[in-house]
């Protein structure tokens, strides 16, 4: 029998430009988000994702719209890529009343249920409950939806991450782990903290579907994300996918990143960043030129800067609902 | 089968069990999750029978994770199931913090408005013996934190009743029984919501107030009746929902009587009767003949021996004392 075709011989050209303008739309978002912070319209820390930008495009790629997604403080470029409008995302994390959370939530805690967005956390593993219960939810109701929960290797020594795994593989559910494996628990290399650094070899034991594979390749991304969902649907339970990444800028704006890690090693993964290498891959098969690549990129700065545009002019949230209480 | 609109005398726990069931029927969103909730039937027995009337896919065996289950609960609230959660035991909560109060209690605030609609019913509370982590009544730390709606039911009435509007309500709801009293029976009028937020008079008296909730209100209400016997008309106000609170029907009643004693089976430093007495004074202290004095359980952990442990947890008699010395008696 002849190897099965990889997911991603189904994609069009359209679809191949599109995941490109992914990468490019979460690389300008987050470039404008750092912006605003230096200029002071942006409270808080501001956790940057760069160098992991194939993760969310081809994850999102891969999922239907009506998918769940739970996510972490670093996951602005799922919510992007699962179709959560840029605008009132850009507004809810500059505090505004247009935001997806009228403000309340803020870059921490973006919700947008139509979206299948049941939430980023502030709490390292602390949503990949949450995915667990969305993909119960979705069986029992027969909804065929898969949950996907996106976490770094720092969550895996969590508990709740542990009883997630085993409760989503004995009741056989439709969700997909997707660990980034970008090397770093925030400041601290992953084998100062786990014995085993293999985390899918680590996870098999759980009695999940397990894979590790290059989180830099957004086509490899997609393949193994379309994969997963394919087999959460058919029933065959849970998948634990470990993505090999990297993060080129610090934990937040204000880390440069370089006090825990070495320039060369930082330079060496930069030179393997999703957008260049994908973007070289393009134009070698000829599926766009330079000019191309242009104009998807002029595309994805005039979306940013028409959602900021949207976000700064929206006013401040209204006080009185709020404090009228916490119940519906 | 118990049929909607009638009046039987059930057990607490029957009572818990018949609003279980029937949230289930009528709502096929309801499911029931927990550990040995479906084929042990839970631990005191309350959803026993109720996997083989639902089947397992809504009534399911739980690994021992609490904070994993919680938050999967969540996780299924979000998405169009009701999902009711036995915790096995109050003290077991404390296991589950973060999902609790971090995730739960918080998701509807941070989303700006998204509904919750969860229960997660849990038994807590001493006298069995069970010593220092199976004996808690730990309400303070729920009613410290904005955003879960807190049920503390003394009666199998209101237990049925409240347990009812719970399952019904939008927003996650924590609803406490008391090991004492699943096998303390009285009348239930199946099928009759009692509202979340309002609390009654459970015996009308003029000369002191007594507010309670949860098993202790039945030890108030024998505390009642023997200062009765010594001429002392005592009224005793079940609190029943701790949040929201219903202050005007503390209030009310100390219109009349001028004297509030609080008795709860928690810990004093922080707990519910500390909030209440500050609530109290704070609207109503031109009403006050004197201090308002609580009797709770002393502030350390439940110990293990009989006379150690009485020596710790409220009774009558000692709710009784304390109403005298508030009364200067």
């Amino acid at each position: 029998m002849p190897p099965a075709k990889k997911p991603r011989s189904q994609l069009t050209r359209d679809d191949l430009l599109g995941l490109y303008r992914q990468i490019v739309l979460m690389m300008r978002f987050e470039e404008r988000l750092l912006a605003e912070s230096q200029a002071g319209n942006l409270r808080g820390s501001l956790h940057l994702a760069k160098g992991q930008e194939a993760l969310p495009a081809g994850a999102g790629k891969a999922l239907r719209p009506d998918d769940y997604l739970t996510m972490t403080y670093r996951g602005h470029g799922y919510a992007l890529a699962k179709g959560v409008d840029l605008g009132r995302m850009a507004a809810e994390i500059l505090g505004r009343r247009d935001g997806l959370c009228g403000g309340q939530g803020g870059k921490m805690h973006l919700f947008d249920p139509a979206h299948g967005l049941l939430g980023a956390n502030g709490i390292v593993a602390g949503g990949i409950p949450t995915a667990v219960g969305a993909a119960w939810s979705s069986q029992h109701q027969g909804l065929g939806r898969v949950a996907l929960t996106v976490f770094g290797d720092g969550a895996v020594n969590q508990g709740v991450a542990m009883e997630s795994f085993n409760m989503a593989a004995v009741w056989k559910l439709p969700v997909i782990f997707l660990c980034e494996n970008n090397l770093y628990a925030e400041m601290t290399p992953l084998g100062r903290s786990t014995a085993e650094t293999d985390l899918a070899h680590r996870f098999a034991g759980f009695g999940m579907t397990t894979a590790t594979f290059d989180g830099n390749d957004v086509l490899e991304v997609y393949d193994q994300v379309a994969l997963a969902a394919a087999a959460c649907r058919a029933g065959k339970g849970p998948v634990f996918l470990q993505a090999m990444t990297y993060r080129t800028c610090g934990h937040y704006q204000l880390d440069p990143g370089l006090g825990y890690r070495t320039k060369e090693e930082v330079a060496e993964w930069e030179a393997k960043s999703p957008a260049h290498r994908y973007a070289g891959w393009l134009t070698k098969e000829k599926h766009t030129d330079k000019a191309g690549l242009a104009k998807l990129e002029s595309e994805a700065l005039a979306a940013v800067d028409q959602a900021f545009s949207f976000a700064l002019a929206s006013p401040e949230p209204p006080v009185d609902k709020m404090l009228a209480g916490v119940f519906v | 089968m118990s049929v909607a609109g009638t009046l039987e005398t059930l057990t607490f726990g029957q009572a818990v069990k018949a609003a279980i069931a029937e949230e289930m029927r009528r709502d096929e969103r309801v499911v029931l999750l927990g550990e040995d909730v479906a084929h042990h039937g839970g631990m005191f027995q309350v959803t026993k029978g109720l996997i083989d009337e639902f089947g397992d896919e809504r009534v399911l065996d739980t690994p021992i994770s609490e904070s994993g289950f919680i938050g999967m609960a969540l996780g299924a609230a979000l998405t169009g199931l009701r999902p009711v959660v036995e915790l096995m035991f109050f003290d077991f909560s404390l296991v589950a913090m973060d999902q609790l109060f971090n995730q739960l209690a918080k998701t509807t605030a941070m989303s700006g408005g998204l509904p919750v609609p969860l229960v997660i019913r849990t038994q807590g509370g001493g006298y069995k013996g069970a010593a220092a982590q199976h004996s808690q009544m730990l309400e303070a730390l729920f009613l410290h934190m904005p955003g879960l709606k807190v049920v503390a039911p003394s009666s199998p009435a209101d237990a049925h009743g409240l347990l009812l509007s719970a399952i019904r309500d939008d927003n996650p709801v924590f609803f406490i029984e008391h090991k004492q009293l699943y096998a303390a029976s009285g009348p239930v009028a199946l099928g009759a919501e009692q509202p979340i937020g309002k609390a009654h008079v459970a015996r009308e008296g003029s000369d002191v107030t007594i507010a309670s909730y949860s098993y202790t209100l039945q030890q108030a209400l024998q505390a009642a009746d023997l200062l009765a016997a010594d001429g002392v008309e005592a009224e005793v106000v079940d609190i029943r929902t701790l949040n929201p609170l219903d202050l005007d029907a503390v209030g009310a009643s100390l219109c009349k009587t001028h004297h509030l004693v609080i008795a709860h089976e928690a810990h004093a430093r922080c707990g519910f009767g500390a909030d209440l007495a500050a609530q109290v004074q704070e609207k109503y202290f031109d009403e006050l003949d004197a201090p308002v004095l609580r009797l709770c359980a002393a502030d350390v952990p439940v110990p293990f021996a009989k006379n150690l442990e009485d020596a710790v947890l409220p009774s009558p008699d000692k709710i009784k004392s304390r109403v005298l010395e508030c009364l200067g008696k």
